[in-house]
């Protein structure tokens, strides 16, 4: 009786599998207080593991020559932004409201200051 | 259809392109999140890649020199340098970042040789004055080709230069109070300071790139407002610089041919080695394969640095999810 050979289970790749790529450490936005009194303005962004590290290379990348006294990170997918295709209908409203400002009013010349 | 911040790759819209061409036109920005053509994306993350190559692969030729500073001084300004080199890396792969590549991808092309680093940097740093002669020429050639980039047409890029510039002029000051002292020092440390000005000199000048017309890029970076003056044109400015300054220092630079050009105002200078310049940034250069190899090391010599980063901020991070905002902050 002949013997069924059966065909060899296809061949797997030698080698380890290739391996997965770890998500790296999250990106966060630096926010700097310039001096008391003034509020936080953006500085750029930068890669850390968490909050406490991204303070510290803020610290070091953003703040080298007494920049800031104060720094907020904040991770940057928690930013909602607006669209900038948006543009026109998004800011619209405050393109045809000039009365909101004050040169829209005439003063009688009487009146010096206001 | 819903709106979209982007287009496929090589999906067309007139509208968006013609808007993107307006914004050009009139000296507007260009932000991450607006349409921009494939080639100009592409040709950014090269330029600013290469560019925050060039930063951190900056670092090694000088950090050389930390431990031997002849004093504390000097020893405490060269590492504030280096670490604003690495500052400088930082700001730029993060301008990298805005058109949608990840650092890590882009260390990986520098480590891997697919990306290049300004060739100036495959030179050696053999004396103690070469630290001087770096901080004058060598970022002095880069302010001049940076300056103009604070109004580059890409926002991110633009906004990372004006930050860099700033801190540049006081490593350009620094190597020339440091040659200044070398040069009214001993005999042996003027020589010193002209050996190291004879060795840097020609490749500052070839730092501004090929000649206008064999630089076949060019024309189309200045079409989208990346690049604002042609390599010849910031060449001669650098050389106008220059050339009053090493007088000050009391040093002459290594080129029998400069002279001022009475018409026009300007130094003509003598001819450029362009096959050095080629063979070194194909790899030729003294310290080409020392520098990849410096920077391999040092990265995987963090991994584990970064691995217990990774590893602390997991640990941490439930208890820190669960802290409730009871302030507000603004």
């Amino acid at each position: 009786m002949n013997e069924i050979v059966e065909p060899p289970p296809p061949q797997k790749l030698a080698g380890p599998p290739p391996p997965q790529r770890l998500a790296g450490p999250p990106l966060w936005e630096v926010f700097i207080r310039g001096r008391r009194g003034l509020s936080h303005v953006h500085a750029g962004s930068l890669h850390a593991p968490d909050a406490e590290m991204a303070l510290r290379n803020a610290r070091d990348v953003y703040t080298r020559r007494g920049e800031g006294v104060s720094i907020w990170v904040v991770p940057s997918v928690a930013i909602c932004a607006s669209s900038p295709d948006e543009k026109d209908p998004f800011f619209a409203p405050a393109a045809d409201k000039v009365y909101r400002h004050p040169t829209f009013y005439t003063l009688p010349e009487e009146v010096r200051q206001m | 259809m819903a709106e979209r911040d982007h287009l496929e790759p090589g999906e067309q819209s007139p509208a968006l392109a013609r808007r993107f061409d307006e914004m050009l036109a009139e000296d507007d920005r260009i932000e991450p999140r607006d349409w921009m053509p494939d080639a100009y994306r592409a040709t950014l993350i090269r330029q600013i890649a290469q560019h925050a190559h060039s930063e951190i692969i900056g670092m090694q030729p000088e950090a050389n020199w930390i431990t031997r500073a002849p004093s504390l001084r000097r020893k405490a300004i060269l590492m504030a340098k280096v670490q604003d080199e690495a500052g400088h890396g930082l700001y730029l792969y993060g301008a990298a970042e805005t058109l949608g590549v990840d650092r890590r991808d882009l260390l990986e092309l520098l480590n891997t040789r697919k990306q290049r680093y300004s060739s100036i940097f495959n030179y050696p740093t053999t004396s103690w004055a070469d630290v001087g002669a770096i901080g004058w020429l060598v970022d002095g050639a880069a302010i001049t080709n940076q300056v103009p980039l604070c109004r580059c047409s890409y926002g991110p890029y633009a906004r990372a230069m004006v930050r860099i510039c700033k801190e540049e002029s006081f490593h350009q000051r620094q190597g020339f109070d440091l040659l200044l002292t070398l040069s009214k020092g001993t005999a042996e440390q003027h020589a010193m300071a002209q050996d190291a000005v004879n060795r840097w000199w020609w490749p500052s000048l070839m730092m501004f790139g090929p000649p206008d017309d064999q630089s076949p890029n060019s024309a189309q970076s200045m079409a989208w407002g990346i690049k604002r003056f042609s390599n010849d044109e910031l060449r001669q400015k650098f050389v106008d610089m220059t050339v009053p300054q090493a007088d000050v220092l009391g040093l002459s630079l290594p080129d029998p041919e400069l002279t001022l050009d009475g018409q026009t105002g300007h130094y003509r200078f003598g001819p450029i080695d362009w096959d050095e310049f080629a063979r070194v940034l194909k790899g030729g250069g003294p310290c080409n394969e020392q520098r990849i190899a410096h920077r391999v090391k040092a990265h995987d010599e963090g991994e584990w640095v970064r691995q217990a980063a990774a590893a602390h901020a997991a640990k941490h991070a439930p208890v820190r999810a669960l802290k409730p905002a009871t302030e507000a902050v603004a």
